[in-house]
């Protein structure tokens, strides 16, 4: 078990990887097997998963080397340097990590019955599997090079799942546009990496952050080239206009991990930020950049959303809204991240509110992307329209989508309250105003929603959708486990920020044991 | 466990729980004691639209197009504005990527000089 726990950092990555070829051919036993192989793999995972974050939750930050004689010793025995491939978790990899698993977990459910019947089964779980890879290794990657590798194996399988349906047009073009912004953004990664390593000749986040001193102005456009290009695959306004093009024709479980791909942009984005250049820079013009877009987002992609008539689309667009709670909360962590004062007086909650917002929000949306994929599985639109009464036949899929609605809105008790109550109040403090606009959206965000209810799910009972039944029951349990994560987060928030985000915030704010657990023996 | 503590107050959901659970039994107890005269299948449940003839059940669903019209409506300078630059055109994302990032480089030399 000791010894399980101890590889959990690479068995976590390379099983998915390894399971992603293995589909293909398990695929030839029969559906069946397909389907048990992958739940029973993917269980074992999640089972590392929590494992490895009890473990870091208690001891620290868990450096995994490879190839080296003991996974945790990071230099090679007289050099100076990290030289070797190597994953660095700590409280911000596993907090991130946790959410990816879930949110896969409860697709991999949801999905057993919603491709029933289709072609190319195994191509879309081997696609899932290298999707979850790429994520959990972008999140627990401690070196430059990685993380652009990471980044482009999520890029590759997220743009073929989001094509997945290549009956139709339209996904096709939404995987197209991925791939496009993907390839783009990963270019100038690579690029910043390349100036990194022409300064530094290192590749170690930890190392870069140590040997940084005084940013040159290369380290300047380096970061400037990751945080665009970070932006740019988060979704931010205004490089958000792929997101919806393709959140919108992604299949129902894939979606919601999409959705999830981009928020590992967000945490490459709070990595490059706190931990590369944390330390060395006066963070205050970062942070003003960072709640532009985080404002930008909240209140064009709300805007956007409330004149939607495509269900997915209007949820699409608020996926963007809701990106800006986030980057406006940690902005304003960041914004005053060397004032030390008003880092204890707000900028810390403000922090806690935005990397809190992110677990909420997957959760949700993830939550209302497969409602609205139940909606298009039995009556095959996803223009409301064209719908109309159908909480008389859909129940289940009618309370998930309510629960979903509500906690978007941020309405007690639901998750999206606290920690939009957290961004609210630490706002107000650093600028009224933007508390204000943060307010304001999420009212249109209550109306846009209230909109799709009302058009979608009462009023009469439709003709053409007489007929209509409830989705299978692994869609549902898919659906329910996203429900209890959402009501759960929502009545025990002092559990979750105690346990996953505060530990997530120190490791953002304060650098120091990241670098050490590296370099500590270099002077 | 459940409430969340921060620099200002505390937000304790069960106590939100427990308030909505009594202010809704209040709320049943007064509707208990309305008007017992609502006979089902009357016409006092038939709807009325100013005298003029009620549309059959499906054609009375108000479609989502048509819902906060006069939001929309309102604001139609604004959703052009917002509209514009949503071409679908993939070159034109590629064009907004080259700006922001340009200008997003600009500032973060001019702040570190």
């Amino acid at each position: 078990m000791d010894s399980l726990i101890y590889h959990s950092p690479a068995l976590i990555v390379a099983l998915p990887l390894v399971a992603a070829f293995a589909i293909p051919l398990i695929s030839r036993a029969g559906y069946r097997a397909r389907n048990t192989f992958s739940l029973v793999i993917f269980g074992f995972i999640t089972f590392l998963v929590a494992a490895l974050a009890v473990d870091v939750h208690s001891v620290g930050i868990r450096v995994y080397t490879f190839g080296a004689t003991a996974a945790e010793l990071a230099l090679p025995g007289g050099y100076m340097v990290p030289v070797r491939i190597m994953f660095e978790v700590d409280g911000m990899s596993i907090f991130m990590g946790i959410i990816i698993t879930i949110v896969t977990l409860a697709a991999l459910i949801y999905s057993l019955h919603f491709l029933k019947g289709q072609t190319g089964q195994a191509r879309f779980y081997s696609l899932m599997m290298l999707l979850y890879t790429g994520m959990m290794g972008l999140a627990f990657t401690g070196d430059m090079f990685n993380l652009f590798v990471f980044l482009e194996v999520a890029s590759i399988a997220g743009a073929g799942l989001a094509a997945y349906r290549t009956n139709m047009a339209d996904a096709l073009e939404g995987g197209f546009k991925y791939i496009v912004i993907s390839a783009v953004s990963a270019l100038l990664v690579l690029f910043a990496i390349g100036i990194l390593y022409s300064q530094y000749n290192v590749l170690s986040i930890a190392a870069i952050a140590h040997y940084m001193q005084t940013p040159t102005t290369l380290d300047m456009i380096a970061l400037g080239l990751l945080g665009g290009a970070f932006v740019m695959k988060l979704a931010g306004v205004p490089l958000h206009m792929w997101a919806p093009d393709t959140y919108t024709v992604a299949p129902a479980g894939t979606t919601p991990m999409i959705l999830a791909a981009s928020y590992t942009s967000m945490y490459a984005l709070y990595r490059v930020t706190f931990t590369l250049y944390g330390r060395h820079i006066d963070t205050a013009a970062i942070g003003w950049i960072v709640i532009v877009v985080g404002v930008l987002s909240m209140f064009i992609g709300v805007m956007m959303a409330v004149h939607q008539t495509d269900i997915k689309r209007m949820m699409a667009y608020h996926a963007i809204s809701q990106g800006g709670y986030m980057l406006l909360g940690v902005g304003v962590g960041l914004a005053v991240l060397a004032n030390p004062v008003a880092l204890a007086s707000y900028g810390r909650d403000a922090i806690n509110g935005g990397v809190f917002h992110i677990i909420n929000h997957v959760f949700y949306k993830a939550l209302l992307f497969m409602t609205a994929e139940a909606i298009f599985f039995r009556i095959g639109t996803r223009d409301t329209n064209k719908m109309g009464g159908l909480a008389r036949n859909m129940k289940w899929t009618a309370v998930f989508y309510i629960i979903g609605a509500l906690a978007i809105s941020g309405i007690p008790p639901f998750n999206g309250f606290a920690s939009k109550l957290l961004i609210y109040e630490t706002v107000l403090k650093f600028n009224p105003v933007l508390a204000v606009i943060a307010m304001f959206v999420s009212l249109v965000t209550l109306a846009s929603f209230a909109k799709v209810f009302y058009s979608a799910f009462t009023g009469p009972e439709m003709p053409a959708y007489r007929e209509v039944r409830e989705v299978p029951k692994s869609m549902i349990i898919g659906m329910a486990i996203l429900a209890a994560c959402v009501i759960f987060f929502g009545i025990f928030p002092g559990l979750i920020v105690d346990n996953l985000v505060a530990p997530a915030t120190e490791a953002l704010i304060n650098q120091t044991p990241y670098i050490n657990a590296v370099m500590g023996a270099v002077p | 466990m459940s409430a969340l503590t921060y620099g200002y107050a505390v937000w304790a959901p069960i106590i939100w729980i427990i308030a909505l659970v009594v202010i809704g039994v209040m709320v049943l107890i007064w509707r208990s004691r309305g008007q017992k005269g609502y006979k089902k299948g009357t016409a006092q449940t038939d709807i009325f639209l100013s005298g003029a003839k009620v549309p059959p059940e499906e054609q009375r669903h108000v479609k989502a197009a048509n819902i906060y019209w006069g939001f929309f409506e309102s604001l139609k300078g604004l959703y052009n504005a917002m509209m514009k630059p949503h071409t679908g055109i993939v070159n034109d994302y590629i064009m907004w990527f080259v700006a922001v990032l340009a200008v997003t480089i600009l500032i973060l030399v001019l702040a570190s000089l």
